[in-house]
């Protein structure tokens, strides 16, 4: 009979090894594999439920856009959703939301030509102004400022996202209409 | 749609009927609360894991008259749509036929 290789029944499920020819001498020394890389896994692109996809139409139910409607563009790094009003709309600009705060409806608009290959984490990031700026300024409220960046940005997504909502009927009038809850409405029963 | 004013409401009603407890002890822990217009088991599944703010006046602080109590909803409570909450400090019992707003967030749809 050739001889065999034996696996070694160990505890647990282990992959099964391909049986490999079994040679006259085996390695003197341990043969070192790598440890797992927890890193490299925990790199994993965070997930959000299947129900927000670009393009999907979410409520925002809290923060001071709750009960808009927004069109999700896409889905950060960070888990994040990228979505616009559109500002001309219903006054959300871009911004990102966390999608524990949205309600996702069975509405889709075509985003398939605007483009925000450009926008990411980094680009939400805040600017700090150094501390001795601060410390003259005192407590006295900034002026929110909107870069123009931001503007060029958010006229240059919705000139292509509005042409995708004007070529529904009634999509802007939905748009630009606040969800909210009233009398003996059963959200629970609801299908959004 | 709400009238020009109005806020939003985005939140459910909910009545707080007291505490988890049996014939003789109760568990101030955990709080029953009706959530309106949900009245089976099945309904209760919605709501399984939403936050829940009790809402009290006081003093102002923080510049705020308000002070909210959040919790949020365990699991059902029987099968007539009651269900458990836990909230960060226990209810007091004097809220006990008080009201509390189940929101809609965390969101699962």
């Amino acid at each position: 009979m050739a001889p065999q290789l034996k696996v070694n029944g160990t505890v647990g499920p282990k992959k099964a090894k391909a049986p490999v020819a079994a040679g006259k001498y085996y390695p003197a020394d341990d043969v070192k594999t790598p440890l797992v890389n927890r890193k490299a896994k925990r790199n994993n692109a965070a997930k959000v439920r299947a129900s927000i996809t670009p393009g999907t139409v979410l409520i925002l139910l809290a923060g001071r856009f709750r009960g808009k409607r927004v069109v999700a563009l896409k889905v950060l790094e960070s888990g994040l959703v990228l979505v616009s009003g559109p500002y001309k709309v219903n006054g959300v600009p871009l911004r990102r939301v966390s999608p524990a705060y949205v309600i996702a409806t069975s509405t889709k608009v075509d985003v398939s030509s605007v483009d925000v290959a450009s926008i990411n984490d980094a680009y939400f990031a805040r600017v700090k102004s150094s501390e001795e700026e601060e410390f003259f300024a005192g407590d006295a409220p900034k002026p929110a400022i909107v870069s123009d960046q931001r503007k060029a940005d958010q006229k240059k997504v919705d000139a292509a996202l509005l042409k995708a909502v004007d070529a529904t009927p009634m999509l802007k009038a939905y748009l630009a209409a606040r969800f909210t809850l009233s009398g003996n409405d059963k959200p629970h029963n609801m299908v959004f | 749609m709400a009238k020009d004013g109005q806020p939003v409401r985005l939140y459910v009603n909910g009545a707080i009927l007291g505490y988890k407890r049996g014939l003789r002890t109760q568990n101030n822990s955990i709080s029953l609360i009706k959530i309106k217009g949900v009245d089976s088991k099945a309904d209760t599944d919605f709501y399984l894991g939403k936050k829940v703010a009790f809402i009290t006046k006081a003093s102002e602080k923080n510049g705020t008259k308000y002070r909210v109590n959040w919790g949020k909803v365990c699991r059902a409570h029987g099968s007539n749509g009651v269900v458990r909450c836990r909230f960060s400090r226990d209810l007091p019992p004097q809220s006990i036929g008080g009201r509390v707003r189940v929101m809609l967030y965390p969101s699962r749809v």
